[in-house]
């Protein structure tokens, strides 16, 4: 690309974004949608099949009742009203990864409509609004062989693979997001979060945007203050949190020079593009497609018992805001504390911690200092760094007894994340610990003593401020293996000097 | 031992629960009759002999061993090739499916196996279903053993031709629009259309999933009924397959066979016997109905004004989903491929292989369901259709409120020469104009041959409510004690 792109401040003080978010997830039943086959992630192509995920001729659906049961709880935690009778719908189109060439999906009767979701970014509480979500089946995956880039132009043979084929997909999507300017980046990785946090919380998909199993489109526009929205563009293969902000970014700074430049946006589909940050256009939307959508008929209606919908609206688990209210209490830390936390994604990180044994203060330390400064310097999320709470409440553990201080407490974090072993073993890999045999200390001490005259007078006439210079030396003799407060009351001690 | 082929399903399995007969003969016998007329008639288009004869030895073996059989057991059957069978071809009646072997049997399939019938073969049928005369078969039309110049019906021509050429005692349908009954009527055998959701439909090829309702096809009603109750009941594998036990439709045909029909109410459909039907086919049904009152059965007219635009909202919902429901056939996993040579993109291929795998009746009928379902014309042609539907159903509602079943004759004329209407689908169509509104209903409905005109057989139509299948049968059952059967002329 060769024109520049306009600086960010100014894309925001003369345009305002609008943008949308539709996210599928990947429900982690036990089996398909539509049939009994397995739905764990692998697997030799092609091995998880049968005549009704491969569509083959005679083949019927039959709904999952578990996927039911996962797409309401994920609607009543979303504030949605379930509706009482809905019916799946064909999406008609051709594509080979599409054993039937259509898609059970739902057009315009969703199980669950009209809800939120509240997201907290900057300290303030955005409520975003979802307008519907609803349940539909996977497709296989298609790979190309023999071109360069593994995309379908240039490439000898295409292969599909029907695993993944009829796999539960919930879609959910919002409502147009306007008024959020030059936060729309951080309000739309905010959602998704939240989004995540609430699925994971009530166990209905691992929701890992880097195997699949939650994928995000982005809708973006800009419009002048004032004018009706712009065209909007929908950016796909965003596969990180990190993306998802920056996919808006990069899509309001593309658009806002298209727009300076008296262009026009065209409405399509972009592909956001890991390495670069930018977008590509896709296929052009322009020519709409007809997907002659028609109500499913080999399937019955969904009619949802109210009583049983009550039922798991009362079960429903204490959701990631609720939850993380309660931990801000009980780690008694401030708004601006929490947001840190929260930032950080260390919440169930200093939880688990802190369930292993770890005082709040402690936990907290850990993750947000050593470890955050860790993992970005290596570009990693937090919970990847590669140490696990349990780790970390040992760490402290060792400190706590005595054991390690703190500097060789984060020598030690530096061989956990390493992979070197647990803090106990790298301990004694490494040779660190705190020299408490108060024999072998003193005779350490008496021999600084010794070998400083001139300064062990200036502690007796009264300097006592001068010890440290005596504790650096002993430090020194012993590798740092001692314990600086200690090691200072025995040289007071020793010389006879009241602390 | 007289000729086994000549005799009812009921009376096979009794010689051979007798230890009479065997299996493997009976089998032997039938397979003996294919062989001597099929070549005339064409109702096959697979005669599985192997696997005939050895589902034959194994009837046999259990029999011997001491087991309990099921009431068909050791019954040949001839199975509509619109049913999935493992291993063994199935087309739909079409070459984009030529070769292909399902790796799985359709429910009905498998009851029929589990059930110890003996599978013959794979009847011929209009290409995916569609069709009143098993002319628009991929692999040539089927002949009507009563006449071999004219049609067999359709689209299941290939199962009522088997019965009556007696190269099987039973056989399976498939009735979209008529499909099993109006075959049946125009060759003087008994064909059942059960309530939709009576029988399991994992399997069956879809044409229109809303109307296919797969059901019986016999010589006689009780037959029929045997047939019935053995493929019929809830199948978890199909999601529109009504969880309830099968309505007793042996026991009704039993009772009916008594000629008793005292405290029946039954209706003649009053559009249904008016200027639409061939005299020769009003005079037979007058004459049934003049038996059926002597049976005791009360008669009444029962107008349902609604049913006269069945036809128009049957060619909408049915081309709808089959332009959806035969999307799957594009040559990438199973069937016909054609022009994968290297030079075409995967999107010629895939139009190629239709283009050459279709034949024009499906072509039609795709085209016309892609234009109904399309955006901007949804709502006043399929969105239309569904409301129509929701009359008619209104109108059968209302008229069981009155009768106990509805009657008419089953089709407009007697079984018309080949290549009579071929030019013409709207005469096609009409074949079946009389068998539609119970397929847009769900209700069921039989066939039975109630007369002869211009030396050819006529049917009457049975119509009772949902899951009201018994009644349609102990009706059938009557008229039949009371006017017999009917035997085509010697081959």
């Amino acid at each position: 690309m060769t024109t520049t792109l306009p600086a960010y401040d100014e894309v925001v003080a003369r345009y305002e974004p609008v943008i949308g978010l539709e996210t599928h997830v990947e429900l982690g039943t036990n089996t398909k949608m539509f049939c009994g086959c397995p739905t764990d992630f692998g697997g030799e192509p092609n091995t998880r099949v049968c005549p009704v995920c491969l569509g083959l001729p005679g083949s019927l659906p039959v709904a999952n009742k578990a996927a039911i049961e996962a797409i309401i709880r994920i609607g009543l935690a979303l504030n949605c009203s379930i509706a009482e009778w809905c019916r799946f719908a064909r999406k008609n189109y051709f594509y080979p990864d599409m054993p039937k060439n259509f898609q059970i999906s739902q057009y315009d009767e969703p199980i669950c409509v009209d809800g939120y979701l509240d997201v907290e970014v900057g300290g303030e509480t955005v409520r975003i609004e979802i307008e519907r979500v609803h349940l539909e089946e996977d497709t296989g995956k298609t790979l190309h062989v023999g071109g360069a880039t593994g995309r379908i132009h240039g490439a000898t043979e295409s292969l599909v693979d029907y695993n993944r084929a009829g796999i539960p997909l919930v879609e959910i999507v919002t409502k147009p997001i306007p008024g959020t300017g030059a936060l729309a980046p951080d309000v739309a990785k905010a959602y998704v979060t939240e989004l995540r946090d609430v699925i994971r919380t009530l166990g209905v998909s691992d929701v890992r945007m880097e195997e699949g199993s939650l994928r995000c489109d982005v809708n973006t526009s800009l419009n002048l203050p004032g004018q009706e929205w712009g065209t909007r563009t929908e950016t796909k293969n965003v596969n990180s949190l990190r993306s998802v902000e920056r996919a808006v970014r990069s899509e309001m700074l593309r658009q806002a020079s298209v727009l300076d430049a008296g262009g026009r946006i065209t409405q399509e589909t972009r592909h956001f593009h890991e390495d670069s940050g930018d977008t590509t256009p896709g296929r052009s939307k322009e020519t709409a497609t007809d997907y002659r959508y028609f109500p499913e008929p080999d399937l019955v209606p969904i009619a949802p018992d109210p009583a049983w919908v009550a039922e798991l609206k009362a079960a429903l688990p204490e959701l990631p805001r609720v939850h993380r209210r309660r931990l801000q209490q009980q780690w008694g830390l401030s708004d601006l504390d929490m947001q840190s936390v929260l930032n950080a994604g260390a919440v169930e990180l200093i939880e688990a911690t802190v369930a292993a044994g770890t005082t709040p203060a402690a936990a907290r330390k850990w993750w947000l200092g050593e470890l955050s400064r860790r993992a970005n310097e290596s570009g990693v999320e937090l919970a990847q760094i590669g140490a696990t709470p349990a780790q970390v409440a040992e760490l402290q553990g060792l400190v706590d007894a005595g054991k390690l201080n703190d500097k060789m407490a984060r020598t030690v974090l530096e061989g956990v994340v390493d992979g070197e072993g647990s803090p106990t073993e790298i301990m004694a890999s490494r040779g660190l610990e705190v020299v408490s045999d108060t024999g072998a200390l003193t005779a350490a001490v008496d021999e600084a003593i010794a070998a400083n005259p001139g300064i062990a007078d200036k502690i007796r006439s009264g300097k006592v401020a001068a010890v440290g210079a005596l504790v650096g030396a002993v430090m020194k003799t012993t590798r740092g293996q001692a314990d600086a407060k200690t090691l200072r009351e025995l040289i007071l001690e020793r010389l006879g000097v009241q602390g | 031992m007289s000729d086994l082929t000549r005799m009812t399903a009921s009376e096979i399995a009794s010689l051979v629960a007798g230890g009479e007969t065997s299996a493997v003969e009976v089998t032997r016998a039938h397979l003996d009759r294919i062989a001597a007329v099929d070549d005339r008639v064409h109702a096959f288009l697979h005669v599985d002999t192997d696997g005939a004869l050895a589902a034959a030895r194994s009837v046999d073996e259990r029999r011997a061993a001491g087991e309990e059989l099921g009431p068909l057991a050791g019954v040949p059957v001839a199975v509509k090739d619109v049913l999935a069978t493992r291993g063994v071809p199935t087309t739909v009646g079409s070459k984009i499916l030529e070769g292909w072997r399902p790796p799985y049997d359709a429910t009905i399939v498998q009851r029929l196996r589990e059930a110890g019938t003996v599978m013959l073969g794979k009847t011929n049928m209009d290409e995916f279903a569609m069709g009143s005369s098993t002319e628009y078969s991929a692999y040539g039309p089927t002949h009507n053993p009563w006449d071999l110049s004219r049609i067999p019906g359709g689209s299941g021509g290939g199962s009522a031709a088997a019965l009556a050429a007696y190269e099987a005692p039973l056989a399976i349908g498939s009735d979209t629009g008529g499909s099993i009954r109006q075959p049946g009527a125009v060759t003087g055998t008994v064909g059942a259309k059960p309530t939709y959701g009576g029988t399991s439909r994992y399997g069956l090829v879809a044409f229109s999933s809303s109307l296919d309702t797969p059901g019986p096809c016999a010589r006689t009603v009780l037959d029929a009924a045997l047939l019935h109750q053995v493929i019929g009941g809830h199948d978890p594998r199909d999601s529109t397959s009504i969880p309830q036990p099968v309505p007793d439709v042996v026991a009704a045909a039993k009772l009916g066979a008594t000629g008793d029909l005292t405290g029946v109410r039954l209706g003649i459909v009053s559009e249904f016997v008016g200027e639409g039907a061939e005299p020769g086919v009003m005079a037979a049904f007058r004459e049934s109905v003049d038996a059926l009152a002597k049976l005791g059965a009360e008669i009444v007219e029962v107008s349902c004004p609604t049913f006269a635009y069945a036809l128009p909202a049957y060619y909408l919902i049915a081309p709808s989903e089959c332009s959806s429901n035969l999307a799957r056939f594009d040559g990438v996993r199973f069937g016909l491929r054609v022009g994968d040579d290297g030079n075409r993109s995967l999107e010629e291929v895939m139009s190629l292989t239709r283009e050459t795998g279709f034949g024009p009746e499906v072509k039609r009928r795709i085209m016309i369901g892609t234009y109904a379902l399309s955006s901007g014309y949804y709502d006043a042609y399929y969105g239309q259709a569904q409301k129509v539907r929701t009359l008619i159903t209104r109108d059968f509602t209302a008229a069981f409120e009155r009768v106990d079943a509805l009657i008419s004759p089953t089709t407009p004329s007697v079984a018309f020469p080949m290549g009579a209407r071929t030019a013409d689908p709207y005469q096609m169509y009409l074949a079946d104009l009389y068998t539609i509104p119970a397929n847009l209903y769900g209700g069921p409905g039989i066939s039975v041959p109630c007369g002869i005109s211009e030396g050819l057989p006529v049917g009457l139509q049975v119509m009772a409510p949902t899951m009201a299948d018994d009644r349609m049968y102990r009706v059938a059952a009557a008229l039949e004690s009371a006017i017999g059967t009917f035997t085509p002329p010697a081959l």
